[in-house]
C-alpha cells in the first residue's frame, strides 16, 4: 500500500513537473525557438484532452456494465479524424483565416458577427461543461479514496471534499497561470498544450502498464483473456443497436463541437498539416487507449470481490495484488485525465465568456462613459481570470452540490448532447451558404431548451428538478409532453431519445429559419467566405469605404495588441502597400485584416464593434454593403484571380504613384538644399564680414566693444566650421565610403554616455529621463562613436522640442530577433503627421525659432549613420509625443568597400520587411 | 516519370492520381461507419457464449485497418498543398 | 533731423552690425525680427526706409514686400532686400516683388551705407 503522503507529494512533484514544462515551453516560444516543441506529434497528443477520467476510470466500468458498448465512445472520433479531409480541414483553415477564438466565436462570425448567437452558445456550453469538471473533480477525489481507505491511524487523512477543494483551488491557479500570461494574437498557448501532451503520455503509458499487468501476470496472455470472456456469459453485454449507432454518432458529433475539443484542434493548431498527422496518429490513441479496457473489466469482474466498484479497477486491481508503484503509475495517469480536461474546458470557456458576454458588456458600459478606454488588454486578461475562477467555481459547487449520485457518472454523455446542439449551425455554417442568423438562433434554442427538459434536468434524479407528476404524467397531465416519452415515444433509451428529438428539432428549425429569413449583408458575405475558405483564403470584404484614420486605428491596436505586436502590424502592412513607415492606407482590405488580427484577441464580434467606432458607423458600412454585397459575393467566388491582379495592379499603382511623388521631391530638395547651404553658409559669413570691417574702419571703439565684436566673430567662424563639418560628414556617409570601427561596448553605458553629451543643450530645462537598465544591459559589438552620436542627436533634440511643461524622456530598449531596437519617446506634442516623412531630410529644420540649433542636418547624419550600421530610424507616430525607434543589428555587418546609400538602404528595406 | 518517357494519355496524371487519393480519404469514414455497423446484422443468439469476443476482436481489427489506411493515405497525400487544386477538378 | 530706418532680420548679430553700422553713420534705427507681423511694424512705426531680409520666420520678405506695394501708403517706401540666397532667380523674384534695392549677403558695410543714402535721397 502506498502511504497518502507519499501520494500527496507525487502528485505535488508531478504537478511541479508540468508547471516546468510548460514554463519552459512558454519562454522558448516567446524567443521563438519553440519550433520542434510545436510538431505534429505535440498536436496529436493534446487532442487526447478527449480522453478525461472518465475515459481512464469510467471506460472499465462502462465494460463491466455494457460490453463493448463503451467503444463506441471512441469510434466516432475515429470515423470523424479519419475523414478529416471533410469537416476538421475545413474548420481549421475557417479557423486560421478568420482567427477564430473559440466554437462560439466561430458560430457568432459565421453569421454576421452576431454576439447573440455567442452568448446562446456560451450559456450552453457553460451548462454542457460544469457537470463535466465535477465530474473530473470527484474522480480524483475517489481516486484519492482508494489509497486512503487503508492508511493506518494516526494519519489525518482530509475527506473527499476538502481533496476535490484543493484540486480545484490548484487546477485555477496552474490555468490561470498558463491560460492567460498574455493576450495572444491567435489565442494560442504553446505551454498548456506541452503540458497536455505530457500528461497525454502519462495516461497512456499508465493504462497500458495497468493492461499488460493483467493481460500478462494476473490473466495467461491473450488466448486465456478471450477464453474468459467466452466462458461467462453476460446478456447486458450484448450489443445494443440502437445505442451502439446512436452513442457512435453522439461521440462523432461530441469530437467536433465539445469547446475544448474545438481549442485543441482549431484553436491550438499552429500548421493544418499537423491535422493530417493526426488524421491517423489520433485514431491510434484512441485505439490503444482501449485495448486493454475489456481485459481489465474481464479480470476485475473475475478477481475483485462482489460489490467492488468497477470504475476503479484500474486502481484497485494493482492494489489487490500488491503493485504499489503500478497503482501509483494508475493514479497519475487518472490524475492527468482529469487535470488536462478541466485545463483546457477553463481555458476555452473562459475566453467564450470573457468574449462574449464580460466584452461586449464592459465595452458597452465604457461607451457609455464616454469613449475613454485605456489598455483594453488587462481588461480582457482580468475577464479570463475571472472567468476561469467562475468555471471552477462552479464546477467544484456542482460537485459538493451532487457529488457522488450515480447521476454524475452519466453526466459525460449527457454533456456530449447538449453541445450536440451546436452541429446543425455548425455544419451548416461552413457548407451552405442560405443558413442565416434567425435560422441558427433558433435551432440552437430549440434544441437547448429539449435538452434541458429532456435530459439535463431530469438526470439530477426524479423530482429534484422536475416533479415526479411531470415525469410520469407529463406537465399539466399532457401525456406527450413527458420528458422521456416525447410525442408518445416510449421505450426509448431516454438518452437516445434525448438526442433524437432535440436534434431533430434543432435541425428543423435551423433549415427553416434559414429558408424563411432573409440574411444580413454581413452574414452573406461571411456565409461566402466561410463556405468557400478554400477558394478564397486572401480576399474579403466587409468595410466598404475607408474612413479610419490610420493613426486612430494603431491607437486602438496598440491598446489590444500590445505596442509592439501591433506597430510590426502596421509596418508590415504599409510595406505590402508599397509605403514607408508606420501607417497603410486604410484601404478596406487593411482593416479587414486589422480586424481579423483583433478578433483574435477579443473575439469577432467585439472587433467588429471596435473598429466599427472609428472607422465608423457599422450601420452606415452595412447600408453601403447592402448595395454591393449581392454582386460582391458571387464576383469574388468566381473570380478570385482576377481580383488578386486587380489587387496587384493597385499596389503596384500605389507604389508608382509614391515613387513619383518621393522623385519630384527630390528634385525640389536638390535645389532646395543648394539654396539652403548658400543660405547657411553666407549668414554666418555676413556677421563675419560686417563685423570685421567694423574693427578694420571704426577708430576709437572702446576696448569691450572691440572683444564684443571680435568674439562673435569668432564664435561664427567656429559656427561655419561646425557647417561644414556636418556636410562633409553627410557626405561620406551618404556615399557609403566611412570607415566604421566596431567595437564591443554595451548599450547602457553608450546612453550613460549620450545623455551625458546632451546635457549641455538647453541646460536650462529640467529633463526627466525614464529608463530600463536591466533592459538596457545589451552587449554589442557595433560603432558605439557613431551610434552614440546618433542617440546624442535625438536626446538633444528632445531637450530642445520638447514642449511639454515637465519635460520627459522615454529610452525603452529592447532585443528582437538579434536586433536591437530603443525607442525614444517623449511627451512633447510630437511631430505633425505631414512633416513625419520629411524630417529625416537634409534642412528639413521644422520651425527657423530655433535658429541656433544645427543647419537641420543632425537627422539626416543620424539617418546616414544607422543605414551604415546596417539598422534604421524610423518616427513612431501615436506615440502621444515625438518618438523615435532607433533600430540596428547587435552585430554590425562587415563593411563591403563600394557599397553604396542605395544598397544600403535596399539591404535595410529587405531586413525589416522579412 | 513515367509523362516523361512517352506520349502519355492522361496530360494531369500527378494531379489525377491527387484527386483520386483526396476521393479516397473522402470515402474512408463512410467504409469505416459501414464496417462498424456491421456486426448489428450478424445473427445474435447463435452462439451468445461466443459473442463478446468475436465481436471485440473484429471492431478492433477494423479500427486498426482504418488507422493503417488513415496512416497511407495521409503520407501520400502532397504535404503542403492546400485544397486549392482539388476543387477545381 | 536724423532718418529712420527699420530693419527686419532675424540673425542677432547682423542685426547688432548693421544697427551699428547705420547709428554711427546718423541714422535712427529700429528693428524687427519676425515676418508674420513685420507690415503693421512699418505701418506704425512709419520709417524712411526698410531694410528687409528676404528669409524670415512666419513670413517670406517677398511676401512682406508684395502687401507693401498693394498699399497706397506703403507704395513708393523704398526697400532695400538683404538675401543670404545670391542665386539669379533670387534677384528677379525681389525685382518682380517691387524692391527698391537687391544686395547679397556677405555685404560690404560701406556699399550697403552708399546705398541707403542714395535711396533716401538728401
Amino acid at each position: 500500500m502506498v502511504p497518502f503522503n507519499v501520494l500527496v507529494l507525487a502528485c505535488l512533484a508531478y504537478v511541479a513537473f508540468l508547471f516546468l514544462v510548460a514554463f519552459a515551453v512558454e519562454r522558448a516560444a516567446a524567443q521563438g525557438r519553440a519550433r520542434w516543441l510545436r510538431a505534429p506529434l505535440v498536436y496529436t497528443l493534446s487532442l487526447s484532452v478527449y480522453c478525461t477520467a472518465w475515459t481512464f476510470y469510467g471506460a472499465v466500468g462502462y465494460a463491466a456494465r455494457s460490453g463493448l458498448e463503451f467503444a463506441t465512445i471512441y469510434l466516432g472520433p475515429t470515423l470523424i479524424f479519419v475523414g478529416w479531409w471533410w469537416i476538421l480541414r475545413k474548420l481549421v483553415r475557417i479557423g486560421r483565416a478568420q482567427r477564430v477564438t473559440s466554437i462560439a466565436d466561430l458560430i457568432s462570425a459565421r453569421y454576421g458577427k452576431s454576439n447573440m448567437l455567442g452568448v446562446i452558445v456560451t450559456i450552453l456550453a457553460l451548462c454542457a461543461t460544469t457537470p463535466y469538471i465535477a465530474l473530473q473533480l470527484q474522480s480524483i477525489a475517489l481516486s484519492f479514496g482508494v489509497f486512503t481507505a487503508g492508511t493506518p491511524a494516526g494519519w489525518t487523512v482530509p475527506d473527499a471534499d476538502t481533496t476535490a477543494l484543493w484540486v480545484a483551488v490548484g487546477l485555477a491557479l496552474f490555468t490561470i497561470l498558463f491560460g492567460t500570461r498574455h493576450l495572444d494574437a491567435n489565442e494560442q498557448h504553446p505551454g498548456v498544450v506541452t503540458a497536455i501532451a505530457v500528461e497525454a503520455v502519462v495516461k497512456l503509458v499508465a493504462l497500458l502498464a495497468v493492461g499488460v499487468f493483467v493481460v500478462w501476470a494476473v490473466a495467461g496472455g491473450p488466448g486465456d483473456i478471450i477464453a474468459r470472456i467466452e466462458a461467462a456469459p453476460r446478456p447486458e453485454w450484448a450489443i445494443e443497436p440502437g445505442r451502439w449507432a446512436g452513442l457512435t454518432f453522439l461521440a462523432a458529433v461530441a469530437i467536433i463541437c465539445l469547446p475544448r475539443m474545438f481549442q485543441v484542434t482549431v484553436v491550438e493548431n499552429v500548421d493544418e498539416r499537423h491535422l493530417a498527422t493526426a488524421s491517423w496518429a489520433f485514431p491510434l490513441y484512441l485505439f490503444l487507449m482501449s485495448l486493454f479496457v475489456m481485459p481489465i473489466a474481464v479480470v476485475g469482474l473475475e478477481v475483485m470481490p462482489e460489490g467492488s466498484n468497477p470504475d476503479l479497477f484500474v486502481l484497485t486491481l494493482p492494489l489487490a495484488f500488491d503493485q504499489g508503484a503500478l497503482a501509483m503509475l494508475a493514479f497519475l495517469g487518472g490524475f492527468s485525465a482529469a487535470t488536462s480536461m478541466v485545463i483546457i474546458a477553463a481555458i476555452a470557456l473562459a475566453t467564450m465568456l470573457s468574449n462574449h458576454i464580460v466584452m461586449p458588456l464592459w465595452l458597452a458600459l465604457a461607451r457609455r462613459r464616454g469613449g475613454g478606454s485605456g489598455d483594453m488588454r488587462h481588461v480582457v486578461l482580468r475577464a479570463r481570470r475571472l472567468s476561469i475562477i467562475v468555471m471552477i467555481v462552479l464546477g467544484y459547487i456542482y460537485y459538493s452540490f451532487t457529488g457522488g449520485t450515480a447521476a454524475l457518472a452519466a453526466i459525460g454523455l449527457i454533456a456530449f448532447v447538449g453541445v450536440a446542439q451546436f452541429l446543425p449551425a455548425l455544419i451548416g455554417g461552413i457548407f451552405w451558404r442560405a443558413a442565416t442568423r434567425v435560422g441558427a438562433a433558433a435551432g440552437l434554442g430549440l434544441g437547448f431548451a429539449i435538452w434541458l427538459y429532456a435530459l439535463f434536468l431530469p438526470s439530477f434524479g426524479a423530482g429534484v428538478m422536475i416533479p415526479d407528476a411531470v415525469m410520469t404524467q407529463g406537465p399539466f397531465g399532457i401525456g406527450w409532453l413527458r420528458p422521456q416519452a416525447l410525442f408518445g415515444v416510449e421505450g426509448m433509451d431516454p438518452l437516445l431519445h434525448a438526442l433524437f428529438w432535440s436534434l431533430v428539432f434543432n435541425t428543423s428549425a435551423f433549415l427553416i429559419g434559414s429558408l424563411v429569413s432573409f440574411p444580413t449583408p454581413v452574414e452573406r458575405v461571411q456565409g461566402a467566405q466561410f463556405v468557400n475558405v478554400f477558394d478564397m483564403s486572401g480576399g474579403t470584404q466587409g468595410w466598404g469605404r475607408s474612413v479610419g484614420e490610420a493613426e486612430d486605428l494603431l491607437v486602438t491596436a496598440q491598446r489590444v495588441l500590445g505596442a509592439e505586436a501591433a506597430q510590426s502590424f502596421f509596418q508590415q502592412a504599409a510595406a505590402d502597400q508599397g509605403k514607408d513607415g508606420f501607417l497603410p492606407d486604410t484601404t478596406p482590405d487593411f482593416i479587414e485584416r486589422l480586424e481579423r488580427r483583433l478578433a483574435g484577441s477579443v473575439g469577432a464580434a467585439t472587433a467588429h464593434a471596435m473598429v466599427a467606432q472609428i472607422v465608423g458607423s457599422s450601420v452606415v458600412t452595412t447600408e453601403d454593403l447592402m448595395a454591393v454585397a449581392d454582386e460582391t459575393a458571387q464576383i469574388m467566388e468566381y473570380s478570385s484571380q482576377l481580383e488578386a491582379k486587380s489587387e496587384e495592379l493597385a499596389r503596384t499603382a500605389r507604389q508608382l504613384r509614391e515613387v513619383n511623388h518621393k522623385l519630384t521631391e527630390l528634385s525640389e530638395q536638390k535645389d532646395a538644399f543648394l539654396s539652403q547651404i548658400s543660405h547657411e553658409l553666407r549668414t554666418p559669413m555676413t556677421s563675419i564680414r560686417a563685423f570685421s570691417e567694423i574693427l578694420r574702419d571704426a577708430g576709437g571703439l572702446p576696448a569691450e566693444d572691440q572683444h564684443k565684436y571680435a568674439t562673435i566673430i569668432h564664435d561664427e567662424t567656429i559656427r561655419l566650421t561646425r557647417l561644414l563639418d556636418d556636410l562633409l560628414d553627410l557626405s561620406v556617409l551618404e556615399s557609403g565610403r566611412v570607415r566604421l570601427q566596431a567595437e564591443e561596448d554595451n548599450l547602457s553605458r553608450l546612453i550613460e554616455r549620450a545623455l551625458g553629451a546632451a546635457n549641455s543643450t538647453a541646460p536650462e530645462r529640467d529633463f526627466v529621463i525614464h529608463r530600463d537598465p536591466p533592459e538596457e544591459d545589451i552587449a554589442l559589438h557595433t560603432d558605439s562613436g557613431r551610434l552614440t552620436q546618433v542617440f546624442i542627436n535625438i536626446i538633444a533634440n528632445a531637450r530642445k522640442y520638447c514642449d511639454a511643461a515637465e519635460p520627459e524622456l522615454w529610452i525603452k530598449p529592447r532585443v528582437r530577433d538579434g536586433r536591437v531596437e530603443v525607442d525614444f519617446v517623449d511627451n512633447g506634442t510630437g511631430i505633425p503627421q505631414k512633416q513625419e516623412s520629411l524630417i529625416f531630410e537634409k534642412f528639413s529644420r521644422l520651425t527657423d525659432q530655433a535658429r541656433a540649433g544645427g543647419a537641420g542636418l543632425g537627422l539626416a547624419i543620424c539617418r546616414e549613420i544607422m543605414l551604415n550600421l546596417g539598422g534604421d530610424i524610423a518616427y513612431l507616430p501615436g506615440q502621444g509625443g515625438a518618438a523615435f525607434r532607433v533600430s540596428f543589428p547587435r552585430e554590425m555587418p562587415a563593411q563591403t568597400p563600394d557599397s553604396d546609400d542605395v544598397e544600403a538602404q535596399e539591404a535595410t528595406g529587405a531586413v525589416s520587411a522579412s | 516519370m513515367s509523362a516523361r518517357r512517352g506520349p502519355s494519355l492522361y496530360l494531369a496524371r500527378q494531379s489525377y492520381r491527387r484527386r483520386r487519393l483526396i476521393d479516397a480519404a473522402r470515402l474512408l469514414p463512410f467504409l469505416g461507419a459501414v464496417l462498424l455497423l456491421l456486426p448489428l446484422l450478424w445473427t445474435p443468439e447463435d452462439t451468445p457464449e461466443s459473442a463478446t469476443a468475436r465481436q471485440a476482436l473484429y471492431v478492433f481489427a477494423v479500427w486498426l485497418g482504418l488507422v493503417v489506411a488513415a496512416l497511407l493515405l495521409a503520407r501520400r497525400l502532397p504535404r503542403g498543398e492546400d485544397g486549392r487544386t482539388d476543387e477545381a477538378g | 533731423m536724423s532718418k529712420h530706418a527699420l530693419l527686419i532680420e532675424d540673425e542677432p548679430n547682423i542685426i547688432e552690425a548693421i544697427r551699428f553700422i547705420l547709428s554711427r553713420d546718423g541714422w535712427r534705427v529700429s528693428t524687427h525680427d519676425t515676418g508674420a507681423d513685420a507690415a503693421e511694424v512699418i505701418a506704425r512705426t512709419d520709417p524712411d526706409i526698410v531694410i528687409l531680409d528676404v528669409m524670415l520666420p512666419g513670413r517670406s520678405g517677398y511676401e512682406i514686400l508684395d502687401e507693401l506695394r498693394a498699399d497706397a501708403a506703403t507704395r513708393d517706401l523704398p526697400v532695400l532686400m538683404l538675401t543670404a540666397k545670391g542665386q539669379e532667380r533670387d534677384r528677379r523674384l525681389a525685382e518682380r516683388a517691387g524692391a527698391s534695392r537687391f544686395m547679397t549677403k556677405p555685404f560690404s558695410n560701406s556699399e550697403v551705407l552708399a546705398a541707403m543714402r542714395e535711396m533716401v535721397g538728401p
